[in-house]
């Protein structure tokens, strides 16, 4: 057993700590919320100079070839300083997916790009039906000719307004369950049919609404085989649940962060809040949150990184690590008192992040009945 | 980072379960629980002994085992799932043995320490006073000179198993005038002096293990004290870095948790089996989810001592942690059992042999026994994040 971390992921730590900290302060975090694109060129240029996009990429593809484990360090960075814009959904849901599923080919067209920042890839999934289950896709392919052709909705879909290619997720057809004759598809973004708009949402996080209509994809975009996709979009679907506890606990780290400080400096009564011991088990509380939080995230973090079955210990982490970032946001928000209500206090861009991450790749009671099954009900 | 065990540390554990599995039977149990003496039986902590188990975290000279942090872990964490009896041996093995070890004279080693590793003494501690809970401090128990003895007035409480105990370690104030803390010696005390008296505290499942400990002038010889006179506060804070990860109380937990499972399977409400309600299906998954984080942490507060780090806060944590856990988990077996949990054992009817109905009144005592959840919270508060003193 060894529960520390290497010293290159220290490093790595420090480094995202230190640029994020300069380069994403909460100033451009909210000027982001209103943007239309949601993301800063110039930021993404630099993240990807320092070869935070091929981080996890194998060498052959420009990436680094680093371990899952040193992409966790990154995310929890990144969820530090909520960096807005299509990093998770480029690497993780775009990148990973590739690299789980794609032909020798489709992954030399496609990774090099994403470890150059060239290209914003995202995965087109969830639907009307507002699940991450099988069942939940409509969306239908159909073959004709040398290509397939795309109808449907799909809804939450990450900065699918700034991007080049969607994983899109179809059904091809009806088989036994619903996880057989699913289909995944590279498509060009730019592709006639498409209809692409953002939706208002809590986090201001950029999901899309996109409409598929006859929208045609040539045969060779097909990522993996027909009608066997859908261990493509599970194995993703494990990887990214991990990868945004990541963001979840580095988000939460920060929310206690500042309410430590917050609560050490502001006097009532003649002495500093954080010296009522009302107060103190608040921050007690908090902290423990986000101490467990930590402790789950990394053994379910180690599993999916390893390749070693995880789905209970994914479930664990993402259903214990929704409560505690809400927890930590909802208390800090408290501790701040009035000040911390206001759309201008930095404690809000948490609280409301807390939730839109409960909702992504399924919220507590749907991680729940995961581990329930897995534990022999 | 690397969460796996080692193939020697896994086959550790697997002779531990075999062991365990031979000598924890159900009838063990059904036995302790009979007697009411469901947490203490001297049979077993003797078996641990020959072994070579019971004091696997002592130092080899000392006639321990010298094990390593992992070993200890693995051994505390089989022992907790097993649910084995610890309540003859915790006191020496854990608290005063490591002590002696620490502030003991040769003297005292030699009498105290193999009787010890061998599981022939029960020891308990008497800490806590009417007056004395977690301001331990602020004690009045009286100890003074004469001649070559001390003799102590005063009243403990709290004593688990004073009345099963051969002997007491016992905290006294020998000078009244000094700061609080600069005041206190600690007396090793053979409980069958004349002048303690024991009165029993029934808890609230009607079994007996607290204690009142009445000292009416008792005399105790001077070669009795541990470490320097007035230092006995300091020297009664002396933990060696024995594991103390607290991995016992999820483990134990996580076996209550299957037991809970295989019931819901089993047992049929409106003809449906109980693990197809999603209410109960719910709530066992939540304490599937809290029993996984408290192992964890207990694992860190392990790797941290394996490294030679002191957990301070990190323990305070797991044990706050894990003791609300059971609460937790004793409250949703209850009303996972429905009208039968309240039933007790000797019941035809009782489900799982009252072992829910226990744990749901035994667990409030787990939050306030060792320091409070509160204090644990002051601890965390305070000592790890720094936050000014009220």
């Amino acid at each position: 057993m060894n529960l520390d971390f290497s010293e290159e992921q220290e490093m790595l730590r420090t480094s995202a700590r230190d640029f994020l900290t300069k380069e994403c302060p909460k100033t451009l975090v909210r000027e982001l919320e209103e943007d239309e694109k949601g993301y800063s060129p110039e930021l993404w240029r630099k993240m990807a100079e320092l070869g935070w996009m091929g981080l996890v990429l194998p060498e052959e593809y420009d990436g680094m070839g680093m371990e899952f484990m040193d992409l966790i360090v990154l995310l929890e960075e990144m969820g530090r300083n909520i960096l807005p814009g299509p990093f998770f959904c480029t690497v993780v849901l775009g990148g990973l997916t590739i690299l789980n599923g794609g032909t020798e080919e489709q992954k030399k067209e496609f990774l090099p790009k994403v470890a150059n920042g060239e290209m914003i890839l995202t995965m087109a999934l969830t639907e009307p039906s507002a699940t991450y289950e099988a069942s939940g896709v409509k969306t239908k392919a159909v073959a004709k000719d040398d290509a397939f052709v795309i109808n449907g909705t799909k809804l939450f879909v990450e900065n699918a307004h700034i991007a080049d290619y969607l994983v899109c997720v179809t059904r091809t057809s009806d088989g036994a369950s619903p996880e057989e004759g699913i289909t995944l598809f590279l498509v060009d973004a730019k592709s006639p049919g498409i209809k692409c708009e953002v939706m208002p949402t809590i986090g201001a996080d950029k999901l899309c609404e996109v409409v598929f209509e006859d929208v045609s994809v040539p045969r060779q975009n097909m990522l993996g085989k027909l009608d066997r996709g859908w261990p493509i979009v599970a194995r993703t679907l494990e990887q990214a649940t991990v990868a945004k506890c990541a963001e979840m606990i580095g988000s939460a780290q920060a929310a206690l962060e500042m309410t430590l400080a917050y609560v050490k400096e502001r006097v009532q009564y003649g002495r500093p809040i954080g010296s009522f011991q009302v107060v103190q088990h608040y921050c007690a509380n908090m902290w423990i949150n986000v101490d467990t939080g930590k402790s789950i995230l990394y053994e379910a973090a180690w599993r999916v990184g390893e390749g070693l079955p995880a789905s209970k210990e994914v479930a664990v982490a993402k259903g214990w690590i929704n409560e505690v970032y809400k927890f930590v946001a909802e208390r800090g928000v408290q501790c701040h008192g009035a000040i911390g209500t206001t759309r201008d206090h930095d404690m809000g861009l948490y609280y409301r992040r807390a939730m839109a991450a409960e909702l992504a790749f399924g919220d507590t009671d749907c991680q729940r009945e995961v581990v329930a099954r897995q534990i022999g009900l | 980072m690397d969460f796996s065990f080692t193939e020697e540390e896994e086959r550790f554990r697997a002779e531990v379960r075999r062991f365990l599995k031979k000598e924890v039977t159900e009838e063990l149990l059904k036995d302790l629980e009979e007697r009411g003496e469901v947490d203490f039986s001297r049979e077993f902590t003797k078996k641990l002994a020959e072994k070579g188990w019971l004091a696997m975290s002592w130092p080899k000279e000392y006639g321990g085992g010298g094990a390593s942090m992992m070993e200890q872990l693995i051994f505390g964490e089989e022992l907790g799932y097993h649910h084995a009896p610890s309540g003859a041996h915790r006191q020496g093995i854990n608290l005063i043995g490591p002590c002696l070890i620490v502030h003991g004279t040769e003297e005292q080693k030699g009498k105290y320490l193999r009787a010890i590793t061998r599981g022939e003494v029960v020891w308990c501690q008497g800490f806590s006073e009417p007056n004395a809970g977690s301001d331990l401090a602020s004690l009045q128990c009286r100890a003074v000179a004469d001649g070559d003895d001390y003799v102590i007035d005063g009243q403990k409480v709290w004593t688990s198993n004073a009345h099963r105990a051969d002997w007491c370690h016992l905290l006294t104030r020998t000078d009244p005038d000094a700061p609080r803390h600069r005041g206190i010696s600690y007396f090793l005390v053979d409980m069958k002096s004349p002048g303690i008296t024991i009165r029993p505290l029934i808890n609230m499942l009607a079994s007996h293990d607290f204690n009142e400990v009445f000292l009416d002038n008792v005399r105790v010889p001077k070669e009795n004290m541990i470490g320097e006179k007035n230092q006995g506060w300091y020297v009664s804070q002396t933990t060696l870095n024995f594991e103390r990860s607290g991995i016992a109380v999820p483990a134990s937990a996580k076996r209550t948790l299957e037991q809970l499972v295989e019931y819901a399977k089993e047992t049929k409400r409106n003809g449906k089996p109980l693990a197809r309600d999603p209410i109960i299906r719910h709530k066992l998954s939540e304490m599937a989810v809290e029993i996984e984080v408290g192992r964890m942490i207990a694992y860190r507060v392990a790797w941290m001592q394996g490294k030679g780090l002191i957990p301070s806060y990190e323990a305070s944590m797991s044990k706050l942690y894990g003791t609300e856990l059971v609460k937790r988990l004793g409250d949703i077996g209850m009303q996972i059992m429905g009208l039968y949990s309240q039933l007790e054992t000797g019941s035809k009817w009782v489900p799982l042999r009252g072992r829910i109905e226990r744990a749901y009144l035994f667990s409030l005592g787990a939050t306030i026994a060792m320091g409070t959840s509160e204090i644990m919270k002051n601890i965390i508060a305070v000592r790890g994040l720094e936050l000014p003193r009220g």
